[in-house]
Formats: C-alpha cells, structure tokens, sequence
C-alpha cells in the first residue's frame, strides 16, 4: 500500500505520520505543499501542526497551497485522504467535509487521552475494527467541531459522523467532551465516506511506552481495509 | 546625537566603565557605538558580577563535549549521539508582558540548540510567581502558561517536564526558565567560531524591527513603578517563522557549507556578530544597509540593538551562497549577504556609504568589566526546638491533606495539560513525574531531564540550598532510572550590588559547585540573571538546576505510580527527623527560621548510585524521591498516580509520628519492589550500607496509618488535583 503525507510549513506531526505509517506496512511519501502533483497513493495524509502558523484561520492558507487542488481532486474522484488535528481544520477549509473548527471552549489548549466511540464502521476506516471505543490523544486549541442545525440534520442523515467523545464505556456524554464539540463530534466523513477528517492523533499511540496502543488498532485495520 | 557622560549613564553604563570606553577607543564613541558597548557591557550579556564564580564551578567530564561558553552544552550519550542542552531565563519581560515574554523565552532557548545543530527533542521549564493572593498572580500565570505552550506547541516539541512556585517574594519580579534538549550526531555539531578571511557573514531568517530595542539592558536592571513603560522592549515571538528557521538551518547544516553560526538572541546582531569575531579573533565588516529591514527607516543604532526574533548570523564557506540562499527560499526566509570576515579585528559597520562604528573587538570582550562585589556570608541558623504541645493537637491525615493541596506540592495537570507533551511520538514519561523522558528516537536508548529550586533552602543558608538543588536533580534522574550525566544552571538573584544577594550568590554558586564535583555531575551550560528585584525588595535566591540522564535501555524506566497489591514499600536513607524550613513546619506551624537539611554528600551518592544498581537488577517495581513535605506526601503521590492504597508503619525510632512522615531530610528514595525479592533488595542495601525501613505494604485504595487512621485516595487526590483547577477558573 502506498501513502503519502503532505508538509506544509509549519506541519509539525509529518515525521510522527510517517513513522506510523511505515510501522504499519505503508510505503510512505513525504509530499511538499509546493509540489503539483501526488504520487500514486492508496492513502494521502494531511498531518498535525499549525500549517502556516494558521495565522488567518487554522488551516485556511493550506487549503490554497498548490498540492491541495490535486488533494482535492484525488478525493473527489474518491481516494483515501484523511486529515488529523491540522489536517481536519484543513479539510473543513477546503470544504471536503461539513462544518467549522472553533476555540475550544476553555479558550485553552489540551493535551491528553480521551476515549471515543466509532459511530459508523461502514467505511474503510473503521469497518472489521472489533471494538467500539477507542483510546486516543488530543492536542489541539481549536477542535470545537461546529455546524449549522441544517448542516447536523444532513451529517447525521448521511452517517457522516465517525466518532464522538465519550467514556471508557462509551457513553457520550457532554462531559467527556473535552471542546466543547457540538454532539461530541470528534470525526467526520465526507458524503462518501473517503475522505475523514479527526481531531485526535491515533499516531501517537503505536507503541506500549507511548500513551496507549489503540492508534496501532486503527492503523493495522486501515491497511488490512485496503489491501 | 552627541554622546556624554549622562547619556551613557541612560544607557546603563556606570561612570567609571564610560570613561574606560572613552579610554579604549581614544575618543569619544557616536551613538552607535556607545549602544553597542552598553549592549555588551550589560550584566546581562558580560557577566561582570558572575564571572569571576562562575570560573570554580566543575565543567569537565568524560561525557562533556562541550561545557559552558557556547551556546549551549553539549554530552555524550553514547553511539556517535550527543545531547545538546541549556536552560535560560526570561524573567524581566515576562513580568511586563507575560504571553510574549514566556513564549520568546521558549523562542530562544530553542534559537541556542538548534544553532549547534541539534534538532530540538524536549522543552522544559521552571516558572515562579508571587503568593496566590496577590493581584497580578493569576494573570501572570495564565499569560505565561499560554506563552509558553503557543510557542513550544506550534514548533512541535514536547514539553515533558517543569516545576511551578508560589512565594509573595516573586510578587513584582516572577521568573521564567526555559530549558531545551537537542539530540545531534557528535560529528554534526556546529559552533560559534568564526575562520577565514573574507567569508561572507550571512542573515538569515525574519526582518529586524524594532521590537526588543534595549531588552538586555532592561534585564540588567531593577524594577521601579516605571516598568509599563518598558513593554515595547519586549521581543515579539513568532513561532511559525522559528519551525520554519529550524528546518531550513537543519537542511544547510546536513552539507559543509557553514563554517559557523550563532542566534541573534540578546544584543541581537551586536552580539551574535562580535562573538563569532572574538572567538575566531578577526573582524567583521557589515553594511547595515543590506540588513532585512520590517520598518522604514530604521537607522544604524536600531538595526544594531534590535532583539527581533528567530533571525540567524552565519559565516560561510565562500561560494556556498547561491546553494544555501535556495534552501532559505524554500522556506520563504530572509537571506542575505551583509559582510564579511577581516582581519581588521574590529566591528566596522557601514551605513549609506558611512562608516558608523570602528570598534576593536577586543574592547568588547576581554575588556568588559569584571567586578569583585562586595558579599556577605550568610551564618547557619540554628535549629529550632519543637514544642511537642504544638505537635499534640495535629492530626496526620488532616496536615497532610492540607500539604497536598498546598500551592507548591499540588498537581499540575491544569499547567501541562495545556503544553503538547506527546508531539514527536517519543515521551515515554510525561509531566507529573520525577522526571520527563524521551526516547533517543529510532534507539534503544531514553533521556531524562528534570528542572528543579529550591528557594526557600537557598534562602536560609544559600551553600546548604545550592548543594540541595543539585542534589535533588541528581535524585530526579535517578528515580527514573536514568544514570545522570550534566546540569545546566539558571541562577536567578537579586541585585549584585546589594552584599546580601551577592552573598547568597556567591554561595549559592559554591554549594552547587562543591555537589557538582562530588557527583560527578557537571555544569554544561547555564545563565544568570540579576536584578530580579522591585525597588529594594529581591526575591529569594533561586537557582534553577536543569538535569540530564541516560537511561540506555527505555524499557527498564521507572514510573513513581504504585503497581500491585501486597507489593512492599521501602525508604532509602536515614529519616532524622529535620523539621526546620519544611513545608510542615512553614505552612503548619507557622515556623519560618531554622536552617535547611543537612546535605551528605556520601549519603546522596551512595544512595543514589545503589538505588540505580537495584533498578538495572530489575528489582524495583516504582520509585520516587522524597523532597517538600517528607515521606507521607511522596507515598500519597505514588499511591495517588497509582490508584492503590498503603498500610504505613512508622518504624521504631526516636523521633515521633510528624517528625518521621514530615521532615525533610535529604537523599531519600521511596521504592515499591515485589515480596519475593525483598532478600536480594535488601541484600543489596545492607551490602553498600544504605540505610533503609520498610515502611509498609501496597493494598488497594486507603492510605492506613499505624493500623489506627486511614483515609480513601480518592479524598486525597482531590485534596492534590482541585486546588490549582479551582484557583484558576475563579
């Protein structure tokens, strides 16, 4: 399977991308943001970071830079292409999927473990992963998901929510919502479903020593998905 | 402008040290250069009240690649890798404007390790600020928190590991240390060092404004009811630009084209360009006017004083300009030609076809001031004596909730929370620890690093507190499992000029050199910083140790978190019983005199070392070091991180109930190892003649005293989780 992670300037989760990627099996590409073209890949990856320095809008101004028109043509004619942290803020600017990113609630960053519960396993991402809910990491200012009631309406119409904030148990919960997102959205599909967008970082969460194991879950089952 | 004795004197200069200038140049310096010389003549930038001790602390060591004089320092750690590392403060800005003051702090330390070549890998940091009740407290924490994280966050280090104070002392001068760790090939470390003639001296990285314009000088300087006024001498940090300096700087450094290379930190251009003179001993020639100016017409004096961020000074190899000008490009930073190397010796500066400083760089440098101030001894206090009807009414469960909910013992979690720890894919032991570590990414190996004060010792006897807070480095590392290797220093004090401060200076300096040495344990790098003081009213003495160890085989670290029931729990080292300076006896008993713990040194390393000996046996299942608030409190906090309980024994000693769990003797570790190796532990102990109890056995969620009190976990993990949670959201 081959993949390739996109760097923007200031991407800063494209090394830690890559590393999983490869852990898992992925012949990884690193792209430049500057670049036209992709390469032949099975799976594009929009890293964490703060493209940019997201000075204007988080993920605005790489939602222009040159490689995105192929991103972007790539998905619409339904390549894999998903966007963690950075790269979720970037897909909402390019309009891949619904909504809008906004402060967190607190106003204050936040870094650690959350739980969330896969709502839709109909889709390559999430489809054969036998658990329900899943540990991951946040580290994010702006994750607050956010869209209108008619947007909602058609998000949940079309099942394009992916996973919510919850509990070990899965209930989701207002207070294990760490943002303030509205539903509890922490993930979301485009209408058909390649292309997901997700505030959590499952790549910092391969390895027993870091802080959970369940990224290696979802990253063996993505491949396999693939295969 | 003319320049004259008074001018001088508004640029900070003393009297006598203008008419040295005067004399050393034979005339009487323009305005640029007498900027110049007060930018380099500052205490902050010349070191001329601390050199002179600075010279007895131990910097050598058979891991030092490079002590103290550099950017940074830089260790061994085996397999051609090296970890480059420094802490550094950025106290005065972070006063008057905290979110940019902690960020350009973070900005900087990181600017000095990625300048070697070293790809940063962790930030850590040691803030201090005023009692919880003052007015400005809690603005000033928010805004350095925010600071802080906005930096690190968006440059994509972790921040593992740092350590938070309250004492009224700090209420008009908070400190802020940032500490950085880079990991480079020992092959690819890059220095400061000027060679060869007519190289060209290249700029690199955002444009000079006027932002930072004097920010040395104002740190070399006290406080008074002015200090609003001196905002715009704060820096303005920019961190995308910084991520953008870093890998374009990492990109140059993997060819050979540099021959040396220096940040533009404090005294910007004047400092990076005359230190890379000075040690190379030739000139520099630049014409400012090639400088990459953000404002119109900044003239020769701004563009030389300016503090603006993330900007480099390099001088290449002749002929590498076009290849590493497309490097810069590609990531849409400044570059340009500003001058050369000569072997004039001096700094000549050139501006619309002038010349507007001739200055001989030795002036600068070998020249500047040193001073031998005046300092007093500061005498032992003597021990009090407890009454024990003090002691008869204190109920041990109802102290120690209050010493776990204290300002300085509470969690953290509110602060780190908000700093990425994770982004790398490495942490392996995050904040809330006795140390942070991080993988040797790719290796087998980890390194842990640990920042720790400890003012209130210093301030009761400064050769007693400065010999502590090495110790208590040394400690940190240890109980992670990692084998310690070097410090960094940041010696925050009052004002030199003041015999007391320069007293607890000059001991403090004497107690962390003498534990150095002793330890092994070398000084690779550090700063000072003065002056922090309001008026006449100087906070405590506060040096910050930064420590680095090695853990070669990550798997074998060790978390303070207690792991399973019926485990038993030991303490290594003598509890004597010293109450005096204790958190207990400050905030319980109201007792603020008396001298701090006895430092053995023996005891420490001994200690230490077979405590790691036990680790590398496998025999130890968690461990943590006993610091403020004794025995109980670091038991609480294993049992808290945990979620187990302990049945606790006080041994047969002479000293009653308070004593043992609430002193503060030093060189102490408490282990958790598993009942069957209990023999081969002890063994081990008695064999090296350490001191240990058994202090009690793991069960599954009360602490039990004595068989007598108990109390849940969880009520005591709210006592140490809400306190800070709930300060803040007031």
């Amino acid at each position: 399977m081959k993949s390739s992670v996109i760097t923007f300037p200031g991407s800063n989760c494209d090394r830690d991308m890559d590393v999983a990627l490869k852990k898992f099996g992925f012949k990884n590409k690193m792209v430049w943001h500057d670049d036209a073209e992709l390469p032949k890949s099975d799976l594009v990856v929009l890293p964490g970071g703060f493209s940019y320095g997201d000075y204007l809008r988080c993920g605005s101004m790489a939602s222009k830079s040159k490689i995105m028109k192929s991103v972007m043509n790539f998905a619409n004619s339904g390549g894999m292409v998903m966007g963690i942290c950075n790269g979720f803020q970037i897909l909402v600017e390019t309009g891949l999927v619904p909504g809008v990113l906004l402060r967190n609630k607190y106003l204050e960053f936040i870094c650690k473990n959350v739980f969330v519960k896969i709502k839709n396993k109909k889709n390559t991402y999430f489809k054969n992963i036998d658990n329900d809910v899943l540990e991951f990491h946040i580290a994010h200012n702006e994750g607050n998901y956010f869209c209108t009631k008619d947007q909602l309406k058609e998000i949940e119409d079309n099942e394009q929510v992916a996973i919510n904030y919850c509990d070990k148990d899965g209930k989701t919960e207002e207070q294990f919502n760490p943002n303030g997102s509205i539903k509890n959205i922490a993930g979301i599909f485009n209408k058909e479903k390649n292309v997901l967008g997700m505030m959590p970082h499952p790549e910092r969460m391969i390895d027993p020593s870091l802080s959970g194991e369940d990224g290696s879950l979802f990253f063996n089952n993505l491949i396999n998905n693939l295969k | 402008m003319t320049v004259n004795e008074q001018v001088a004197i508004d640029h900070g200069l003393k009297k006598s040290e203008y008419t040295k200038i005067c004399e050393l140049l034979k005339r009487t310096p323009n305005i640029t250069e007498l900027g110049i010389f007060s930018a380099m003549w500052n205490e902050h930038c010349s070191y001329k009240s601390s050199r002179l001790h600075l010279k007895k602390l131990p910097t050598k060591g058979k891991q030092v690649i490079q002590g103290p004089g550099e950017n940074a320092g830089v260790i061994d750690i085996g397999d051609d890798d090296a970890i480059v590392f420094k802490i550094e403060s950025h106290n005065h800005p972070s006063f008057i404007e905290p979110y940019q003051g902690a960020a350009t702090g973070v900005g900087g330390i990181m600017r000095d390790v990625f300048t070697m070549g070293a790809r940063p890998i962790a930030n850590l940091n040691s803030i201090h600020f005023g009692s919880p009740q003052h007015k400005k407290t809690k603005n000033l924490l928010r805004g350095v928190v925010h600071g802080i994280g906005g930096y690190g966050n968006c440059m994509g280090v972790p921040t593992i590991a740092g350590q938070t104070n309250f004492d009224s002392s700090y209420n008009g001068n908070i400190l802020v240390n940032a500490m950085t760790l880079g990991l480079v090939k020992k092959d690819k470390i890059f220095y400061s060092k000027a060679a060869g003639l007519n190289k060209p001296v290249i700029y690199v990285g955002s444009k000079t404004g006027r932002d930072g314009i004097h920010g040395a000088s104002m740190a070399s300087a006290s406080f008074d009811e002015k200090i609003e006024e001196k905002k715009p001498t704060v820096q303005v940090g920019d961190p995308f630009t910084e991520k953008l300096l870093l890998e374009a700087c990492l990109e140059l450094m993997a060819g050979d084209s540099i021959i040396a290379i220096q940040d533009m930190g404090a005294a910007g251009l004047t400092s990076s360009s005359i230190e890379m003179a000075s040690k190379g001993n030739l000139g520099i020639e630049i014409n400012l006017n090639k400088v990459p100016c953000r404002e119109a017409k900044m003239t020769p004096y701004e563009i030389m004083l300016s503090e603006s961020q993330e900007r480099m000074l390099i001088v290449l190899e002749s002929g590498k300009e076009e290849q590493a000008k497309k490097i810069f490009d590609k990531w849409n930073l400044d570059f340009a030609v500003i001058g050369k190397t000569t072997k004039s010796k001096k700094i000549e500066l050139y501006f619309d076809n002038d010349q507007v400083a001739d200055i001989p760089v030795n002036t600068l440098v070998e020249n500047s001031p040193m001073y031998d101030r005046k300092w007093k001894k500061t005498k032992l206090p003597k021990k009090n004596k407890i009454k024990k009807e003090d002691l008869k009414n204190l109920k041990i469960i109802d102290v120690l909730k209050k010493i776990l909910a204290n300002p300085n013992v509470c969690s953290k979690e509110w602060i780190w929370q908000q700093y990425d720890h994770t982004v790398m894919g490495d942490t392996i032991q995050k904040p809330g620890g006795d140390s942070g570590v991080v993988r040797v990414h790719g290796t087998d190996k980890a390194v842990a690093a640990s920042v720790d004060s400890s003012a209130v010792y210093c301030w009761a006897h400064p050769l007693t507190g400065g010999k502590q807070v090495v110790c208590e480095s040394f400690r940190n590392l240890i109980s992670v499992g990692a084998k310690p290797i070097a410090i960094t220093n940041c010696l925050n004090f009052g004002s030199p000029e003041n015999e007391e401060n320069m007293g607890e200076f000059v001991e403090c300096v004497q107690g962390i050199g003498e534990a150095a040495e002793y330890l092994k344990f070398p000084v690779v790098s550090g700063n000072v910083s003065f002056y922090n003081q309001t008026k006449d009213e100087g906070i405590k003495p506060t040096p910050s140790i930064g420590g680095v160890g090695l853990i070669k085989d990550y798997k074998k670290m060790i978390t303070m978190d207690l792991k399973e029931v019926n485990n038993i729990v030991l303490v290594i080292g003598k509890t004597e019983g010293h109450v005096d300076q204790s958190l207990f006896a400050r905030n319980i008993l109201d007792e603020k005199n008396g001298p701090p713990p006895e430092i053995n040194l023996f005891n420490e390393k001994n200690n230490g070392e077979t405590l790691l000996k036990l680790i590398n046996n496998d025999l130890v299942q968690s461990a943590h070091d006993i610091s403020v608030g004794g025995i109980i409190t670091a038991v609480s906090k294993m049992c808290i991180k945990g979620n187990k309980g302990i049945n606790l024994k006080k041994p047969k000693y002479l000293i009653n109930e308070i004593e043992y769990f609430f002193a503060e003797d030093q060189g102490r570790y408490i282990i958790e190892i598993s009942k069957k190796d209990l023999k081969k532990v002890t063994d081990i102990l008695n064999k090296n003649a350490v001191h240990f109890d058994e202090l009690g056995t793991v069960n599954e969620n009360e602490l039990f005293i004595n068989e007598k009190t108990k109390v849940t976990i969880d009520e005591l993990k709210t006592s140490n989780t809400s306190w800070l949670t709930k300060y803040m959201s007031k």
